[in-house]
């Protein structure tokens, strides 16, 4: 590490050397580069626009022309005030819901052409809903995360040894394999909700407010496992939260989502530099860029592109040591 | 005066097989010792089965203590004769909003309690109309409840209970379904109440930002109480708290992390301001 | 698509029809759905059409609204028209293939069709005028001689009040259960009738649970609120009879008279 800083100008350089963290060496944007060609293994969004209840009353441009790209093997995070458009922008990802007018291309196929494999599609685009664990029916864990791959109408052993294998990604243990869903804890059930979704192996997925309603054990849990299928099986992960502290600490890109509009769509740490129009929209950025203003304001030459508690450490240390 | 006390207080769950033979006992709330005075706002952190959930319906008595005594605002729980008395005292806000919510519409709800308790019908709809107003829900109030925010609904709830007049509000978890907005919406309501009307507050959350104006805060772990104070001695054992998995605010981090580095801070650091102030001097 | 169900759905608005005695409105209803069937001539739903057009007017609810509950019977309805115009027998009209449509036929298809029709909009106007809440206390109030005889009036109202409450929210729920569940490759839609029942499993499951658990919830938000039953209950918005009430049993009156009079006129009854 650099602990000193040889001239004033230098200073804008130290955003490289001490807030980078891994995930910003591998923004996306270089990403895009590199898969420069391969671009037919994504999701692509094109003027996609949903209206509720069209021609009523009650007509509701719930998605106004959104256009997005999703490569392969990003961690996005999408963030908006409730009612923003992004529940109802994720289920158009898998065909659950049915766009209005715009188009949706998944590894460059329209989902929307007549005879497109819609089944297959929601298989390589997993969604997890919002308290997913409400879902589960069947008498076992194991024979419910064996739905999904059923479903697809694989043979028995291969459903089998997918279950096993979600089941182990989410880290929960064999001895729970053969137990009522209901004789879980909250965590533990969804952590079975989840690998009901991964045991289609899906390319992409998509998670709703994963950790709603659970503790800060259950809620670490579920995203240190989340972050390690990302890293592992470089499956697309695409996490849908109100906690700004949770995207900041995992995600690479923020789509932010405003009445029915893409409002930013970036790094975490362009987007947490709205912070002032975040609040408008009825969101923050973590508590640490507030702090990072804070100081600014108080003349400290902090970078206030800081989202994480490390990187802010790390910062206030850098004008300590350094003076400047 | 003490309007909770709580003394040796044990709750056993039995676990029964099919023929009806104890398979085995768990204690959910383990010897538990909790004074709270009339008018403090008293925290109560812990992860999911910590107990702090089976603590907070003994004071409503839903559930009456296996072990020890509970006394609220001087009745004995286990006293069956005081029933109505106790739960019209100590009321209860519940985690999920649509689920505790009985009327169709919103100052139908809020009289629920009310009726129960046999008000006069004249009386009924004041206290509906001071506490619909008390949680700025009054205009609301020939609204569906289908139709209201999580946030609003909460506010809908907490003005149920307080139509019915308690001294003693226990609130299980009332934010962890909601979204941020709703979440600052029903604490701020909370605060509120405990501030302007003095009704005690028991706020049971995993939400560390909703604890820090708290006036104690106490800390349940597998049934008992492992640290209990006000918000800034407890929060200045980061690392305790980080044994019991339990969040710490993000500027008590960052202060700790600071520390962890050598930097010489002073201890409970809870907020931006006080991290900011605490920097500064140290600039200087 | 399951949202559009109307019965059952208040709709807001100041009017008089929506201020009147629930009870009234009930016994309005039954009045209404009576003379439909006690008095069969053009003279009569004539009268009808006129009674229920009226209130429509002065409820202040749009048209739109009380149609929509039809939508749910019109299976029904066609079934009823299409058997009533085949299978009764009389003079014949005309001849389709080896079917044949009789004048008798053609009066009780547009007769029963009428009467079908007025009985949901009649209905759906007290639903729409009346909270189910009001809808529940004119019931409890109405039956409570019942409770002499050891009829459980309030808790049965009580639990009615309780059904309406959570309708809507388990309706959501089954839509977005079923949404979880398709993401999971479920398919509630092809199949035979054995396998449709079977590929609704995933979805009954967790509804019931839900359901049980939200019961469960409830009923103890109720005790903690001191729900102890009917008894030493008071009412916050008791029902208590207004003139204009006393006026509205009067005009259900001059209605039925009305209806009566003009079944008996049969100015009409020569054309057929």
């Amino acid at each position: 590490m650099i602990q000193e800083c040889k001239n004033p100008i230098a200073a804008g350089d130290f955003r490289w050397i001490f807030a980078v963290t891994v995930k910003e060496l591998n923004s996306y944007e270089e990403r895009n580069n590199e898969r420069q060609g391969a671009w037919a293994m994504s999701i692509k969004i094109e003027h996609l626009n949903y209206v509720y209840s069209a021609g009523t009353a009650f007509e509701k441009h719930a998605l106004t022309d959104i256009n997005l790209e999703i490569p392969d093997g990003q961690f996005i995070g999408v963030i908006g005030h409730t009612g923003s458009g992004k529940s109802t922008l994720i289920q158009h990802l898998n065909g659950l819901i049915r766009a209005t007018s715009g188009a949706v291309y998944y590894n460059g196929e329209n989902i929307y052409a007549e005879g497109y494999n819609m089944k297959g599609l929601r298989s390589k685009v997993g969604l997890v809903f919002q308290y997913p664990e409400h879902q589960l029916f069947e008498t076992d864990v194991f024979t419910d995360v064996c739905f999904g791959p059923k479903n697809l109408g694989l043979p028995a052993n291969e459903v089998e040894a997918r279950a096993y294998e979600a089941l182990h990604l989410v880290g929960l243990k064999e001895k729970h394999y053969r137990k009522s869903p209901f004789e879980l804890s909250g965590g533990q059930k969804r952590r079975v909700a989840i690998a009901g979704i991964l045991a289609m192996k899906p390319d992409v997925l998509i998670l709703d407010e994963p950790t709603a309603g659970l503790d800060p054990r259950g809620r670490d849990d579920i995203l240190d496992q989340v972050a390690k299928l990302h890293e592992e099986k470089k499956i697309t992960v695409i996490l849908v939260s109100h906690s700004m502290d949770d995207i900041a600490r995992y995600v690479e890109r923020i789509i932010v989502m405003n009445k029915g509009h893409v409002m930013f769509d970036d790094t975490p740490h362009e987007v947490f530099r709205h912070y002032r129009e975040l609040e408008q929209i009825g969101l923050a950025a973590p508590q640490v860029t507030y702090l990072m203003h804070d100081l600014a304001e108080k003349g400290w030459s902090v970078d206030t592109a800081a989202t994480t508690v490390e990187e802010a450490a790390a910062e206030i240390m850098k004008v300590l040591r350094t003076g400047c | 005066m003490n309007i909770i006390k709580a003394t040796k207080l044990v709750y056993e769950y039995l676990k029964m097989d099919e023929e009806g033979n104890i398979e085995s006992r768990h204690k959910a709330v383990d010897d538990v010792d909790l004074d709270v005075q009339a008018g403090d706002f008293v925290a109560i952190l812990g992860h999911n089965g910590s107990g702090k959930s089976t603590l907070a319906k003994h004071i409503n008595a839903i559930l009456v203590p296996t072990e020890g005594t509970l006394y609220v605002d001087g009745k004995d729980t286990r006293d069956d004769s005081k029933l109505w008395e106790i739960r019209q005292s100590a009321g209860m806000v519940f985690q999920n909003p649509d689920n505790q919510i009985i009327g169709t519409m919103v100052d139908e709800d809020v009289g629920f309690g009310p009726e129960n308790m046999g008000v006069p019908q004249q009386e009924i709809w004041q206290r509906v109309e001071e506490s619909l107003k008390a949680v700025g829900m009054w205009e609301y109030r020939s609204h569906s409840p289908n139709r209201l925010s999580g946030g609003q609904k909460q506010r809908v709830a907490i003005a149920g209970v307080v139509a019915m007049r308690p001294k003693c509000i226990v609130l299980d978890e009332p934010t962890a379904m909601l979204d941020p907005n709703g979440r600052k919406e029903v604490i701020r309501t909370v605060r509120e109440l405990n501030k302007r009307e003095h009704v005690t507050v028991l706020l049971i959350t995993h939400y560390m930002e909703e604890v820090i104006h708290a006036d104690k805060v106490i800390v349940m772990d597998q049934g008992k109480i492992v640290m209990q104070g006000t918000p800034r001695e407890v929060f200045s054992r980061v690392e305790e708290l980080k044994s019991y998995r339990l969040d710490v605010p993000q500027a008590t981090l960052v202060a700790h992390e600071l520390k962890k580095a050598g930097l010489e801070l002073p201890d409970g650091i809870l907020s931006n301001e006080e991290l900011t102030e605490a920097l500064e001097h140290l600039r200087r | 698509m399951l949202r559009e169900i109307t019965l059952g759905q208040y709709y807001p608005a100041d009017s008089v029809i929506h201020k009147l005695d629930p009870r009234v409105k009930l016994a309005g209803t039954m009045v209404f759905i009576i003379s439909l069937f006690a008095f069969q001539s053009v003279e009569s739903y004539i009268v009808a059409t006129i009674f229920l057009a009226a209130v429509i007017h002065i409820s202040h609810v749009p048209f739109g609204f009380m149609t929509k509950g039809l939508k749910s019977i019109i299976m029904l309805l066609m079934i009823t028209v299409v058997f009533n115009l085949f299978l009764i027998p009389g003079t014949p009209v005309c001849k389709i293939w080896i079917l044949t449509v009789t004048k008798e036929g053609i009066i009780t298809a547009v007769s029963m069709a009428v009467r079908l029709v007025y009985l949901i909009i009649g209905s759906s106007v007290m639903t729409l005028t009346t909270t189910p809440n009001n809808l529940t206390d004119g019931l409890e109030k109405a039956l409570r001689p019942l409770g002499k005889i050891r009829v459980p009036v309030h808790e049965i109202a009580m639990m009615m009040s309780i059904a309406l409450r959570f309708i809507p929210i388990l309706l959501e729920e089954t839509d977005k259960i079923m949404k979880a569940q398709t993401a999971r490759g479920a398919d509630f839609e092809s199949g035979g009738l054995m396998q449709k029942a079977k590929n609704m499993i995933p979805l009954l499951v967790p509804l019931f649970i839900s359901a049980f658990r939200r019961a469960n919830d409830l009923a103890m938000a109720m005790e903690a609120r001191g729900y102890h039953g009917g008894e030493g209950r008071t009412k916050m918005k008791p029902l208590v009879y207004q003139q204009r009430d006393r006026m509205a049993y009067l005009i259900l009156l001059a209605y039925f008279a009305v209806m009566f009079a003009a079944s008996r006129i049969g100015f009409f009854a020569g054309l057929f």
